[in-house]
């Protein structure tokens, strides 16, 4: 599959624009100031293709701070909370979905 | 092991300080994304989902202690404590940052690994048999002719920029164990009717989302010409390899679409031009390589030793023993397979001290030698029988002695959507649950081989084609779906394997694998036949029809 980034601009619904930061590759989300922020309850949430290539355009102004940016879908929640859209989305906010390997050897 | 000099070292302190100095410009803005993104390709640094990912390159799947070591180091300071073995006899660190990547690639030149080539489109880590120089059956160590392959092509100018990437894998024996049929050029080291050592050629395997078995386009080649032979091959591929489309790209492309005898005429009438050139190998080239492999003190003892034997006495022991063993050609010794697949873990990762204690039990028992397969397991080719029962004890305490070496939950799995960024749906959580419902090791004997590959995308890097189950996820509507295929091997008998029926959910694909094994137990001739022998003796529909019936 291509990935996002390659991917046609198609707005169904409510999508941010995500990137990952440059110096250590974490999730982050373009926020209404211009800004990322790891956290995507910051994200800036639009609804239209224009509104979402204006963000993709501010974020690909400078690239010191975060790299491949592409538009996500995402999912308002009752509370206004805003939630990753896709399987993708949802590993990236939330991390792999099995234990990581731990650092320690079983009891001998 | 194959010993470096000084100018391997130097070369590798060179590239480090010119990364490091790429990475402090790119950081700075000095460089563009555009600019920088080949740069660390061209290290084996890839972005992922959640963060940048290094692979390192382990040359046809040798390391020392010490280099294992060195990789355990990398991954407990710069990463998250572990690492994933490829089916490429590579290691992989998921969580390096960017801002510590040139310190992380300084670490482990010291001790003469890299990333290099192991992204881009140029020849990548040519693999081989994990058993090189230890099994009776083979006709030479083809570690010798790996080591060859790798200096002549590392950074080789007129072959850094191929339409695509290019694998090389060999074996020299006649049991498979590198997947030489599915890679871009598969190399069978053989002897011919004089006793004289040669290769049989084999081009355009590969998996991917266009697969294809390599076709022979040379039974016997004389060992001295195969670096003229090979760039023989390069030049047609370089000149006549599609760059219009990265998905017709690969040498499989184009000897499909011209035939392997057109191909073939065209490296010939290439090869005649330079075979007795500047790349024709001479003797003292050869043993100058050969030279700097340092074998085994191997000492003069008794083989099946009573401590050996009295050991088997403990069922758990024995039990291990039949699984993860094998017959070395040097009498008293032993082939020790460890298994990187306890029951529910990710396949092919191996934490930070484990790493250490295979290392330690390397020096103790094992010449300071390990070796990586590309069933994501590792090895110890060279084991004193004596030295089983306690080399058994502390793998076991460690959590690496499951005896489940070619077994259903033996999976081969790549990182999948939990990782990459290419993925569509997810493969090692898939595999966990399949090895669960298969924990009972009894009942995973009674089955006997059966290889499951699983690949998170068409892209096949858990070789899902070759895989007696192969399992492919792809995404519909937004949802995991898995595609299963029966039949496939990677062995000297390659073979793609055959749709078995519509795609079924995540939820449904432990289930579905749970039932194909079982309509397996009953339709096989005898308990000697294997899962993959009885889909070929009776093709996929017996299976489609017990199976679906349920699903």
């Amino acid at each position: 599959m291509a990935a996002p980034q390659q991917q046609k601009l198609k707005v169904n619904g409510p999508v941010a624009v995500t990137a990952n930061r440059l110096a250590d590759g974490a999730v982050v989300w373009r926020t209404a100031a211009g800004g990322w922020s790891t956290a995507l309850g910051d994200a800036a949430v639009v609804t239209t293709a224009p509104e979402a290539i204006a963000l993709l355009e501010g974020a690909h102004k400078r690239d010191t701070d975060a790299v491949g940016a592409y538009v996500a879908p995402v999912i308002l929640g009752d509370n206004g909370a805003v939630l990753p859209g896709n399987l993708r989305e949802r590993i990236r906010v939330n991390g792999v979905t099995f234990e990581l390997p731990a650092s320690t050897l079983p009891a001998a | 092991m194959y010993v470096y000099d000084e100018f391997d070292r130097a070369f590798l302190a060179e590239r480090v300080a010119d990364f490091r100095d790429q990475v402090e410009r790119r950081l700075s803005g000095a460089l563009t994304e555009d600019e920088f993104k080949p740069l660390r390709l061209m290290n084996g640094v890839y972005l992922q989902l959640h963060a940048y990912m290094l692979r390192v390159a382990i040359p046809y799947g040798t390391l020392s202690s010490d280099q294992l070591r060195r990789m355990a180091h990398v991954a407990r300071v710069y990463d998250r404590g572990y690492g994933h073995f490829t089916t490429r006899q590579n290691i992989q660190f998921n969580w390096i940052k960017l801002e510590d990547l040139p310190q992380a690639m300084a670490d482990l030149g010291e001790v003469g690994v890299h990333g290099i080539q192991t992204s881009g489109n140029c020849i990548r880590n040519v693999t081989t048999d994990q058993w090189a120089g230890a099994t009776p059956e083979e006709f030479d160590d083809p570690r010798i002719w790996a080591e060859i392959l790798r200096q002549y092509s590392t950074f080789h100018p007129e072959f850094t920029y191929l339409p695509r990437k290019f694998k090389i894998a060999i074996t020299a024996a006649p049991k498979d164990r590198a997947a030489t049929k599915v890679h871009d050029v598969g190399l069978r080291l053989h002897r011919n009717e004089d006793g004289e050592l040669g290769f049989e050629v084999l081009v355009g395997g590969g998996l991917g989302r266009t697969p294809f078995v390599g076709k022979s386009i040379r039974p016997f080649l004389p060992v001295r010409d195969i670096l003229s032979y090979i760039e023989a091959i390069m030049r047609v591929y370089n000149q006549f390899g599609r760059r219009d489309n990265i998905y017709k790209a690969r040498i499989k492309i184009l000897v499909h679409e011209i035939g392997a005898e057109a191909f073939a005429e065209a490296v010939e009438a290439e090869w005649a031009n330079i075979r007795d050139g500047a790349l024709q190998l001479t003797d003292e080239i050869i043993d100058d390589i050969r030279a700097r492999f340092l074998y085994p003190d191997f000492a003069a003892v008794e083989d099946q030793p009573a401590e050996m034997t009295a050991a088997l006495e403990d069922p758990r022991f024995a039990t291990w023993y039949r699984n993860s063993v094998h017959r070395h050609k040097v009498p008293g010794y032993s082939i020790v397979t460890i298994s990187l697949k306890p029951v529910g873990a990710p396949p092919g990762d191996a934490t930070a001290d484990q790493m250490d204690v295979v290392a330690d039990l390397a020096d103790a028992y094992a010449f300071h030698e390990i070796r990586v397969g590309h069933e994501q397991n590792l090895c110890l080719p060279n084991v004193a029988q004596k030295d089983l029962p306690e080399l058994w004890r502390q793998l076991d305490a460690a959590g690496l002695a499951t005896p489940n070496v070619n077994h259903v939950s033996d999976i081969i799995a790549c990182p999948g959507l939990d990782y990459c960024a290419l993925a569509n749906a997810r493969a090692i959580p898939v595999a966990q649950e399949i090895s669960k419902r298969f924990a009972d090791l009894d009942r995973s004997r009674s089955i006997g081989r059966l290889h499951v590959n699983i690949s998170g995308c068409i892209n096949a890097c858990g070789h899902h084609h070759v895989g007696h189950i192969g399992i492919l996820g792809v995404e519909k509507n937004g949802q995991e779906f898995y595609q299963i295929t029966l039949g496939g091997r990677a062995d000297e008998h390659a073979q793609l394997g055959t749709l078995l029926g519509p795609a079924v959910s995540y939820d449904q694909v432990p289930g579905l694998i749970e039932d194909i094994v079982d309509a397996y137990l009953e339709l096989r001739a005898s308990p000697k036949e294997l899962f993959v022998d009885t889909v070929h003796r009776l093709g996929v529909e017996p299976f489609k029809e017990r199976v679906y019936a349920t699903h």
